[in-house]
């Protein structure tokens, strides 16, 4: 158990905050400023605390790669949000110049190397990664992020299989959010239909599993650092499974052009009915928990916990504001990068 | 210095000498360096040389991570089918970040396959699909025909900074040929001309360049001169030198051994329609395979084939020659 000081502790709630705070914005976009989202957005609302925790346990040289629902990841890591926003709306100065849109951030000098747009195909991704930091020779560690839909991959197993073979220095990092887009993930999951946490999958591999609340950044911190010092130590990969729950919808709406975009109820709303199970997830909302955690433990006080939401918030009102300013690249920019 | 080598053994030299010259270059696959005796084992060690288990979707996925990370690996994949059973990190991954990331991300990889091997293989080892691939911007694909083409494009591949497809031809795998000793390029996008002449030009790639050749030594009988143009890779396709030479000649035809509609035939003949049509005299033809999966018999094989005869009989068509029956 790694003790966090009250220094990260906050730092870890300011994050967690931005996180969220960058996704409203994302999401009041589809709303306040019509049309500069296209394509389809994907939120980590929910997955703050999996995420601050995770990255909270890396290092300066350790690298990531993430799924298409990837806004958050390079907020922690350093990434400007103005030039993540101006790469939502497809704008020059985005982080990408407006390449790759929402769902393909990358920041390789902060560690990012990038994401994959279809599910599962990271995942053979980060562990090469992690073969060429074997090979490196610095200790460094490679965190990979999926989700549970993920795991139904052959691109999962034959990654797995490899990464404990040759014991590369890799965790893989399992959001479990129960939903495959629709799909509860009992639908399609033998292990969660037969009750069992899907961190039993690493068995099959030889490798530690285990599954820990994504709600909470410090267990989540704690859990990852273990793993990732087993990665760093030599010993091999970690399956780590972290249960989140989103709390928007999968991602906005897929319609064809001339339908306004929008995010639709969650899909537990939406699609099963479940509104118990929705509202009972926003009760137990991983933001608010932590930051009352922080108070009650004398961690934050209120004031100042209220001053971080009023600087979270201006930070990602001039980040609309940038990318709304920004101009859009050069029509015949589309043919640069296309070789190297 | 040139000597003799085997195609095969011109690629492996290609594969050693840039893994000495670069500690970055990796190589691993399925079923090589499985015992301490292995020629890139001995040289390189376990940490650059590694078996891989039949995961193509991991090791092509994990060329891609290496990449992104810094590294510059060789992935055998003995056959170019195999990669189909990873086409999303070949088509959809590889070739995509550098893009996506607006030039941030550079992924440098080669993807060794074997390909063609229509010796019996029937309808799973066989295919000549290389064309697909160069439909995907952001990937390159070489195509050697002859032994230097072999050391020198698999050299230049792995110094490439883009995912290159390379495409060696299963039948060539013991051609022997001149190969230049130490360090030898052979630039992309640069077509070879194999044989110069002003009637006819052949268009040819990998194991058809040779029954071109034949072809034309048959047809220098009957006193037509054809230039054989092998482009050596078709992505970057050497548009140029084809379109030269068709200016030179008038007549076109294009041989591959590619199905009609899925070769890189295809391509060049669209490429000479829209830029080269005020050169034509005739119409241009492709003799490619028949448009059915590789049979396992031997005649039915043949019948689906290009072969000299075929390709005779289509220079002939084009320059309205009378037949020979």
């Amino acid at each position: 158990m790694t003790e966090l000081d009250n220094a990260k502790l906050v730092w870890m709630y300011r994050h967690m905050l931005r996180i969220r705070e960058f996704e409203e914005r994302v999401k009041r976009s589809f709303e306040e400023h019509p049309g500069v989202i296209r394509g389809h957005t994907h939120l980590a609302d929910g997955a703050e605390a999996s995420i601050v925790g995770s990255l909270a346990a890396i290092q300066q040289g350790d690298q990531i790669l993430t799924t298409y629902r990837c806004h958050g990841y390079p907020l922690v890591l350093g990434t400007d949000p103005k030039a993540i926003m101006a790469e939502i709306y497809g704008r020059r100065d985005g982080l990408c110049g407006g390449y790759g849109g929402s769902m393909h951030l990358c920041d390789p000098g902060r560690g990012f190397l990038g994401t994959s747009g279809i599910v599962g195909q990271g995942i053979p991704q980060a562990t090469g990664a992690a073969y060429a930091a074997q090979i490196r020779g610095q200790g460094q560690v490679v965190l990979g992020f999926f989700g549970d839909g993920a795991t139904k991959q052959g691109a999962f197993s034959e990654s797995l299989n490899i990464a404990s073979l040759w014991k590369l220095p890799i965790v893989f990092v399992l959001e479990n959010n129960s939903y495959n887009v629709v799909t509860r993930v009992e639908q399609e999951d033998a292990n969660a239909a037969a009750g069992e946490p899907l961190s039993v999958k690493a068995k099959a591999f030889s490798m530690p599993g285990v599954t820990v609340d994504g709600g909470d950044p410090v267990r989540v911190h704690d859990t990852v650092a273990d793993a990732v010092a087993r990665a760093r130590s030599g010993a091999g990969p970690t399956l780590v499974e972290s249960l989140v729950y989103r709390l928007s919808a999968h991602g906005n709406l897929i319609a064809p052009p001339g339908v306004p975009l929008h995010f639709p109820e969650h899909e537990a709303v939406e699609v099963f009915g479940n509104l118990a199970e929705f509202e009972a997830a926003k009760r137990n909302d991983p933001v608010p928990r932590f930051r009352g955690r922080l108070v009650t433990d004398g961690v934050l006080a209120p004031d100042q916990a209220d001053q971080i939401g009023a600087q979270v918030r201006e930070e990602m009102q001039a980040a609309v504001d940038f990318a709304l300013a920004s101009p859009y690249p050069a029509a015949d920019a589309a043919l640069n990068y296309v070789y190297a | 210095m040139a000597r003799e080598l085997p195609y095969i053994a011109a690629i492996n030299e290609a594969i050693r000498l840039e893994m000495a010259r670069d500690d970055t270059v990796l190589y691993y696959g399925q079923n090589i360096a499985t015992t301490e005796n292995d020629e890139f084992v001995q040289a390189f060690g376990h940490d650059r040389v590694r078996v891989t288990p039949i995961s193509e979707t991991a090791e092509i996925g994990m060329a891609v991570g290496a990449a992104l990370a810094g590294y510059r690996p060789v992935v055998e994949l003995y056959m170019a089918e195999f990669m189909l059973v990873a086409m999303d990190q070949v088509v959809n991954e590889a070739p995509r970040m550098r893009y996506m990331s607006g030039g941030r991300v550079t992924v440098p990889l080669v993807l060794k396959a074997g390909y063609g091997f229509t010796a019996g293989w029937s309808g799973q080892h066989t295919g000549s699909i290389y064309a697909m691939f160069t439909g995907v911007p952001g990937l390159k694909v070489a195509l050697p025909a002859t032994p230097a083409d072999a050391k020198g494009l698999m050299a230049t591949a792995i110094r490439d900074d883009n995912p290159v497809c390379f495409f060696h031809h299963y039948l060539l795998t013991l051609e022997p040929g001149e190969v230049p000793e130490g360090e030898y390029l052979v630039p992309f996008g640069q077509a070879a001309i194999r044989r110069t002449g002003g009637d006819v030009t052949i268009v040819a790639t990998g194991w058809m360049v040779g029954k071109a050749l034949a072809a034309a030594a048959a047809l220098a009988a009957e006193g037509i001169d054809a230039e054989v143009v092998d482009p050596r890779t078709i992505q970057p396709l050497d548009t140029d030198t084809i379109l030269a030479s068709v200016a030179k000649t008038g007549h076109v035809v294009l041989v591959d051994q590619a199905t009609r509609h899925g070769s890189a035939s295809a391509i060049i003949a669209a490429e000479i329609a829209e830029r080269g049509f005020s050169s034509l005299r005739a119409a241009v033809t492709q003799v490619t395979a028949l448009d059915a999966t590789i049979p396992y018999s031997e005649p039915m094989e043949a019948f689906v084939l290009p072969d000299e005869a075929k390709i005779v009989g289509a220079v002939r068509g084009v320059l309205g020659t009378a037949p020979v029956s």
